[in-house]
């Protein structure tokens, strides 16, 4: 077993050495310098520590033949045969990285009345789909679901999975994971692939603040997830590609000891600190009702609508959408100021978001010292202009889509 | 009935940082808490516990120092608590905590429900609480949002799906993961600080539990491994856009496409 072994007759100073251990795992008991449980194995005190009181031991580590496991999946999550985004972003992912390793990449598709929709998929460029079409599977439970994966992985042995961050995706590949005994990093937001088939994947940790690049030497399969809006999709193409599998499984496999009792839409109350996108309204807005176009947009980005101060003030905007010191905190991913000046008061409540984008019309507004883009103008001219150009590049990518469905309809 | 929470020692801010020259994270030992998902978790159980009657036990596995957030968990209301502690189970990732915690739980007497919070504020990963489920073979509910009812075979839970929520009954034995704002966490309570200043904490070492195989445990149990940890990147852009609206707007929107927002 892999531990750090202490070497009492080097040692010369122990009260001081106990201080070198990050986490208190270092004790000094009965002249005797011991490790306790709260050793991270960080080796902060190999590396640090006076040369040779500190030895790391490595065990000889059980590896595994990776030409056996060849093929990046991707889960494709759905509800009852829509499929979400977040799968052709993985698809898209999983095949730069198959590329570098000259290897396929298949879909797991599970559900009930599905079949169809799988030939869908065939228009990312993905080698095959493989689709366990089961009334079991129409709602999900964790165990059928889990039975056809395992299934899927027994059979394929793909050497990399690839599960989109969602709610279900977040609750299914642990599950998963945990049965092949192999290793699942959360959240990734880079992904790499090394010559041997070794996924490099790196994700934020600690809220955020800092950044980790795990590996799994060892293991195969090697499961990651990673979120909705990470990875780009690939575009569709015309012409579909590769085939779809229907695969079976014992029927016994899908027994669930949970029954759905009903699936309802979601309601959608998300706090101010929930939301990922944020378009605030400012001072310059003039009249309870200019705050319509603040509302369209934030209805076009899928965004909450908040205010400064003077707006909930006149009681325009609901006091729990206030922003700043007197109101709520926030870090979206995106937040967009619409005539708002920037007092400290206001800043100090969304300054972390991770980008910000400042309109106004005094180029010396202090929003504009924390914006990443600074947008020097009238929001009255601005806004309207980029609701339009919203509306219309949705329009536009929207026809086209129609135009192609028309088009592959005609052949 | 019997319900288990698994609780966990986390550094009382996330706001740590990574020390460039040597890859390790900058932070003091002493400050640390209770991860605040877990107080969600441990205040579902007491209010099981207070309207069907119930014995609440929480387990953590972590260095002796973590029996704090057992203590906490007494001041609030818990009536039993074990740590599964010791030096073979460090370095450990997600699986082998997972595993870790399932042999620990098993050694505690399999209790009906075991709940989690929905994630740790210093890992943030959630895979804990489904593994859990997957090493003790029992069905696991994800993303709790509201407990509908407890009955004496099954629980009715609401599942947080993407675009839904589900509706599921759950037989016992189940674990379920809690999301935030389930219900309201109290605080620690001053006299039952008192009252339980003395009550034991259970300890297990690997010598306890069932497998006592060392390489399931800690780092050799770890499938996988952080090569290095550094610090994020730093949006720095700061740049002013100036120009007729129309132009500002088209570079907006470039922006926002090019960020995926559109």
């Amino acid at each position: 077993m892999a531990k750090i072994i202490v070497h009492q007759d080097k040692v010369t100073n122990p009260e001081e050495l106990t201080s070198l251990c990050p986490f208190s795992a270092i004790e000094y008991n009965d002249g005797n310098l011991e490790i306790n449980a709260a050793c991270k194995m960080c080796m902060i005190c190999v590396k640090k520590g006076p040369e040779g009181v500190f030895e790391y031991i490595e065990e000889e580590v059980k590896t595994v033949d990776k030409s056996k496991w060849k093929g990046i999946a991707v889960y494709v999550d759905h509800v009852e045969g829509d499929i979400h985004p977040v799968t052709f972003e993985l698809i898209g992912k999983a095949k730069e990285l198959a590329a570098k390793i000259k290897q396929p990449v298949y879909c797991l598709f599970a559900g009930h009345n599905i079949k169809s929709k799988a030939h869908e998929i065939l228009h990312y460029g993905v080698d095959e789909v493989f689709v366990y079409d089961y009334e079991e599977l129409e709602d999900f439970r964790i165990e059928p679901y889990t039975a056809v994966f395992e299934d899927f992985i027994k059979n394929i042995n793909p050497t990399i999975v690839l599960v989109g961050g969602t709610t279900l995706g977040r609750s299914l590949a642990p599950r998963v994971a945990a049965r092949f005994r192999t290793g699942l990093t959360a959240d990734c937001t880079i992904l790499d692939v090394q010559e041997n088939t070794d996924l490099d994947q790196i994700r934020p940790a600690f809220g955020g603040n800092i950044m980790a690049h795990i590996h799994t030497p060892n293991h195969r399969p090697q499961f990651a997830t990673v979120r909705y809006k990470i990875f780009s999709a690939p575009e569709r193409s015309e012409k579909p590609s590769g085939k779809v599998t229907l695969c079976d499984i014992e029927e016994e496999k899908l027994d669930s000891k949970i029954k759905v009792l009903d699936v309802k839409k979601k309601e959608k109350v998300e706090s101010l600190e929930d939301a990922e996108v944020i378009v605030v309204a400012g001072r310059a807005v003039k009249k309870e009702e200019d705050l319509n176009m603040i509302n369209e947009l934030a209805d076009l980005l899928g965004a909450q609508t908040a205010g400064t101060r003077p707006l909930i003030e006149a009681g325009w905007v609901d006091p729990r959408k206030q922003i700043g010191l007197s109101g709520r905190t926030v870090k979206p991913k995106l937040i967009i100021t619409c005539g708002v000046s920037g007092a400290v008061q206001f800043v100090a409540g969304m300054n972390n978001s991770d980008c910000i984008i400042a309109i106004n019309k005094d180029e010396n507004a202090p929003i504009f010292n924390v914006a990443h883009y600074a947008v020097v103008g009238d929001i009255y001219e601005v806004v309207p202009k980029l609701i339009e150009k919203i509306k219309n590049g949705e329009l536009s990518v929207n026809q086209l889509m129609d135009n192609k469905k028309i088009v592959a309809g005609a052949k | 009935m019997e319900i288990l929470v698994c609780i966990k020692q986390v550094p009382g801010t996330t706001e740590v940082e990574v020390d460039e020259k040597t890859g390790v994270l900058k932070r003091d030992g002493i400050d640390s808490k209770t991860n605040p998902y877990d107080l969600f978790a441990i205040e579902t159980a007491l209010r099981m516990k207070e309207s069907k009657g119930a014995k609440v036990g929480v387990i953590s596995m972590g260095p002796p120092q973590a029996k704090e957030v057992i203590r906490e968990a007494f001041m609030m209301g818990a009536d039993e608590g074990v740590l599964l502690t010791d030096r073979r189970f460090a370095g450990a990732d997600c699986l082998a905590t997972a595993y870790t915690l399932s042999q620990g739980i098993k050694k505690a007497g399999n209790p009906d429900l075991i709940i989690c919070g929905k994630m740790t504020t210093d890992g943030d990963t959630a895979q804990v609480g489904p593994e859990i489920a997957e090493f003790l073979n029992i069905p696991h509910v994800a993303n709790v949002k509201r407990i509908i009812e407890i009955k004496k075979k099954s629980i009715v839970v609401e599942m947080d799906m993407p675009d839904t929520v589900e509706i599921a009954e759950v037989q016992y034995p189940c674990l379920i993961t809690v999301d935030k704002d389930i219900y309201q966490p109290r605080l620690p309570s001053f006299k039952r600080k008192l009252a339980t200043k003395d009550k034991e904490i259970v300890e297990y070492s690997l010598d306890d539990l069932e497998d006592k195989n060392e390489k399931n445990y800690g780092l050799n149990g770890s499938p996988t491994q952080v090569k290095r940890i550094f610090p994020p990147e730093i949006d720095t852009t700061h740049v002013m856009w100036k120009g007729s609206s129309d132009e500002l707007a088209d570079k907006v929107f470039g922006k926002l496409k090019e960020l995926k927002f559109i």
